[in-house]
């Protein structure tokens, strides 16, 4: 069903590959990773389990150099080994028997960023939320089949704590919500300060960290006390972005970000998402098939059949989707036949 | 069309600023500083104060509200955040039932408990429990109304971040709703203040007693004066003098019922600006 697409395998390894830290997502005491500043219990595993992702060269990366990649820069170096994503057999459920979506598998390739588009009401969010166990909060009666590996460990697995998966797979969400009654600066935080980090000199290392890396510290250095509110939407997006890499996730999901947004705040947006993926993996829902082909790697095409339920139709790299799609309801759509 | 809706937004203005104006045109002259000091003088006799009915207010009051606040307020979240099920439907309708469940009802189900079984005689305690009955479920329905009014997306947002469920709530969710929560809760207040029934039958009223500040245990089992029972029995003597102390001791208690609201708004402001 799925088309997973290839690896860019052809890079040299420059490095001694890293060892490659799993996310604990077992409650328990920590080792505590200090490197990365966060306090989050992180295991380093010995043996790696895993290849980790192959590290990309300024200038050689392959996405960079791909024929026709309208796309923004790409060249920016991989400061961090993210982790890919592996859904197998995905089937989502909001109560009764019939699922919004079934049996959907793709692998969120690590440092790159995937689009997910369909029509409206396909399962892309739905989907999207099933991947950072966002999707058992809609209702009690919720529920979710089949598995989500996040560097090997099914995040729907016995004993795994959906709050730590949240950790470690964060969410932007369509409308920016930043939390009104905090300022600025406690909105960057809100996600350390909640969990019990509160070590003002890191603090104010973190938040200028995370704007910066929200591209969003210059604009607001001057008024860090100021209400989260009272930004214009798109800082409000991006306090949003910088208050969800605060707490240093691998994966970043994001469903339609920029979809109340002006086209400049917009296009800050895609440009922030080509330099994300230098440090996470970055799944992004799109209705702007444009905005797909800008900043997406691959893409993914969902479409709701007959039955009525989401499924993954084709999923490969952004530019054979949208030049050359091989399945004739992926042409149907990105034409704009239907949808 | 605006012209009739402004008129009554005007008639329910005017009809409380017309009770207020007649309370304070009636009470006014009852008001001296005995009157705010002393404890009631025999009835027919002038002079004398309604001190005791003023602590024995505050006294049930406090009683009431240090049980129905815990009580309604983490009964308001568990309806609404995590009442799915069919207990959160019988919660739910138990509240119901209760806010429209006469007072008096309430005093006399207290008064054979706490009263006839517990203590064995008409007790301040017991007024103080029956005033939290009529203040839970006001409490309850607000703040499940208030809760849900707060946007989905700020759950989502704290929870997407790895918050836990019961910090989001705790740290996002009630913050934001602080404002509508002290509404209920001044609501609950203002309607227990002015109950009248239930004290009837469960602290009855004391026109001579003082408080022990002493033996705050021994004070709480005897009968205890109140506001609303004090102009009770003033209203219903046939002197004229104990007619204006009626109207004297109804400003009071609006005069206390709003103090507290704004004590309440105020330690709240206070406590939020040193966070
Ligand atoms: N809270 C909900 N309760 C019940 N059904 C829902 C809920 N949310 C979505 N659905 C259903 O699940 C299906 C998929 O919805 P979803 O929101 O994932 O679509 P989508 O692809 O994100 O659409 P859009 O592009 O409009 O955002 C739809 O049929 C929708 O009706
Ligand atoms: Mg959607």
């Amino acid at each position: 069903m799925s088309k997973r697409p290839d690896i860019p395998t052809t890079v040299p390894v420059t490095h001694d590959a890293p060892k490659l830290e799993t996310a604990r997502l077992r409650e328990g005491p920590g080792a505590g990773a200090a490197s990365r500043g966060v306090e989050y219990d992180r295991e380093v595993q010995g043996d790696l389990r895993r290849e980790p992702p192959v590290p990309t060269q300024r200038g050689g990366d392959p996405i960079a150099t791909r024929p026709g990649d309208t796309g923004l820069t790409r060249t920016h170096e991989i400061e961090k080994s993210a982790y890919s994503v592996v859904a197998k057999q995905v089937s989502a459920w909001y109560g009764g028997d019939k699922p919004a979506i079934k049996d959907v598998s793709m692998t969120f390739e690590a440092n790159r960023v995937t689009a997910l588009i369909g029509p409206s009401g396909c399962g892309k969010s739905t989907f999207l939320r099933c991947l950072n166990r966002m999707h058992e909060e809609t209702s009690g009666r919720a529920r979710v089949e089949g598995e989500i590996l996040l560097a090997d460990q099914n995040i729907y697995g016995k004993g795994v704590d959906p709050v730590r998966v949240r950790r470690f797979i964060g969410m932007i969400f369509q409308k920016p919500n930043p939390f009104p009654m905090m300022s600025i600066y406690d909105n960057v935080v809100a996600g350390l300060k909640l969990n019990g980090m509160r070590r003002r000199a890191d603090l104010d290392e973190i938040v200028e960290r995370s704007l910066r890396g929200a591209a969003l510290w210059n604009e607001v250095k001057d008024k860090l006390k100021a209400s989260g509110a009272s930004l214009s939407g798109g800082q409000q997006q991006r306090l949003c972005i910088a208050r969800t890499i605060a707490v240093e996730p691998e994966v970043i999901l994001m469903d339609e970000p920029c979809s109340a947004l002006d086209p400049i705040s917009t296009y800050k947006i895609e440009e922030l998402i080509g330099e994300l993926r230098t440090k996470y993996t970055v799944v992004i829902v799109t209705h702007n098939m444009q905005q797909a082909s800008r900043v997406a790697d691959y893409t993914a095409f969902m479409l709701a059949g007959d039955e009525g339920y989401g499924e993954l139709v084709e999923y490969g790299e952004t530019q054979q989707i949208f030049t050359n799609p091989r399945d004739k309801r992926t042409e149907d759509y990105i034409t704009g036949r239907f949808g | 069309m605006t012209g009739l809706i402004g008129g009554s937004a005007l008639v329910a203005v005017g009809i409380l600023f017309i009770i207020l104006g007649y309370i304070i045109y009636r009470g006014a002259p009852a008001l001296n500083l005995a009157f705010f000091t002393e404890r009631p003088a025999p009835l027919g006799q002038t002079g004398g104060g309604v001190l005791p009915a003023i602590l024995g207010t505050l006294t049930m009051v406090g009683i009431g509200a240090l049980i129905a606040i815990p009580v309604g307020v983490g009964a308001g979240i568990y309806l609404a955040e995590y009442g799915r099920g069919r207990f959160a439907e019988v919660v739910r309708f138990v509240a119901d039932l209760l806010v429209g469940l006469p007072s008096i009802a309430i005093g006399a189900f207290v008064w054979a408990i706490l009263v006839v079984r517990v203590v064995g005689g008409y007790n301040a305690f017991a007024g103080g429990v029956a005033l939290a009955i009529i203040m839970v479920p006001i409490i309850t329905r607000t703040v499940e109304e208030i809760l849900k009014l707060v946007p989905n997306s700020l759950r989502e947002a704290s929870l997407a971040l790895g918050t836990p469920r019961w910090k989001t709530i705790l740290l996002v969710v009630l913050p934001v709703a602080r404002g509508g929560i002290l509404t209920g809760v001044i609501l609950s207040l203002a309607r227990a203040g002015g109950e009248t029934a239930p004290l009837l039958l469960t602290a009855l009223g004391n026109q001579f007693f003082f408080f022990r500040w002493s033996d705050p245990i021994n004070t709480l089992q005897q009968p205890m004066a109140a506001l609303p029972l004090q102009i009770y029995d003033y209203a219903r003597s046939p002197y004229a003098d104990s007619h204006t102390k009626a109207w004297g001791a109804s400003l009071v208690l609006i005069i206390v019922i709003g103090i507290l609201s704004i004590g309440v708004r105020l330690a709240v402001r206070r406590s939020n600006l040193q966070r």
